[in-house]
């Protein structure tokens, strides 16, 4: 149980990591050009808005069968965790590019300073905070969803997880006051991918009658599995590239 | 209204970036689900665990090598 709520936190922090540096990026460049007030009011509001909405599901996800749940947030779960992996691995083969948050976060500014300067109450700040942490806190309250009602008890370790992301992001936002172009996130959406890939499968399995071996420590197999797997994504995806470009 | 449909295409666009990938995977769970119903004790042993699992490793790598190859965007 705890390997298994350790892991949930662990999936949950470094998914909600993601999101919080993407959201974090808008905000900086919007509060850097047009003033703190509108922004951190419509930051606060959006997570108002977004915690409101975790109450809610989170009474509902109670009242719904357990193999059921794992049934369809593990189907989500995978369809979402393969997906990150399957862009990360495309992104390691220098298919796609790496997504980088300091150009990111100069376009952003650009386009706040192209808006005209502030006079009185703020709604342009106000509405770019409210949308982008409306936006990215839709996709952490999935996160923390998926994550956590595959299992009795494990939705209060996945919520620690995303607000262990927000308050670590946060204060690196507040120490920094600016983006975080550091953080490795393609290395983060592959490690985070392969957990959930990880996550979905078992809860899948589960949910259609298929016997674990050593039941919670399959997960660790999994993980095992999902990492070779996408090495030799990587590996036949590099080969590929350098065949088409050879033939030019 | 304009953000809510904001909101909306990302939260579909969280699970699904390529139709044919994420088609393939729901595909794999039916059949796996069909198995492991209709040919219980053949399919729901640790080899079941296996093919399931491999079935999904497959499709990601299929995935990410037709990205790669010439004139498959």
């Amino acid at each position: 149980m705890w390997t298994h709520s350790g892991m949930t936190i662990l999936a949950s922090f470094l998914a909600s990591m993601v999101e919080c540096v993407e959201a974090l990026t808008v905000i900086l460049a919007v509060g850097s050009v047009r003033g703190w007030s509108g922004v951190l009011t419509g930051a606060a509001s959006a997570v108002g808005v977004l915690l409101a909405i975790i109450a809610i599901l989170g009474r509902t996800l109670t009242l719904i069968p357990l193999q059921l749940l794992q049934g369809v947030v593990g189907t989500l779960l995978l369809l979402f965790g393969l997906r990150w992996l399957r862009k990360a691995i495309l992104r390691a083969a220098a298919l796609i590019p790496l997504h980088d948050e300091a150009a990111a976060y100069a376009k952003n500014t650009a386009a706040m300073q192209k808006l005209g300067a502030v006079q009185g109450w703020d709604a342009i700040a106000f509405g770019a905070a409210f949308q982008i942490t409306m936006l990215e806190g839709t996709e952490v309250i999935f996160i923390v969803i998926a994550i956590g009602a595959g299992g009795a008890g494990l939705l209060l370790p996945a919520s620690l997880g995303a607000l262990a992301a927000l308050v670590v992001v946060t204060c690196l936002g507040i120490a920094l006051h600016r983006p975080l172009a550091r953080v490795p996130e393609n290395l983060l959406k592959m490690v985070v991918g392969v957990l959930l890939s990880a996550f979905g499968t078992f809860w899948v399995g589960e949910a259609i009658g298929l016997p674990w071996p050593g039941h919670d420590f399959a997960i660790g197999a999994l993980i095992a599995g999902y990492l070779v797997a996408s090495q030799v994504a990587i590996v036949v995806c590099r080969n590929l590239r350098e065949q088409r470009e050879v033939r030019g | 209204m304009q953000w809510i449909r904001t909101i909306l295409r990302e939260v579909y666009g969280l699970f699904v970036d390529d139709a044919a990938f994420a088609i393939a995977i729901l595909v794999w769970l039916t059949i796996v689900w069909l198995l492991v119903k209709s040919l219980h004790t053949v399919a729901s042993g640790w080899i079941g665990c296996l093919v399931f699992f491999g079935g999904l490793a497959a499709i990601l790598i299929e995935s990410t090598a037709r990205y790669s190859r010439p004139r498959s965007r």
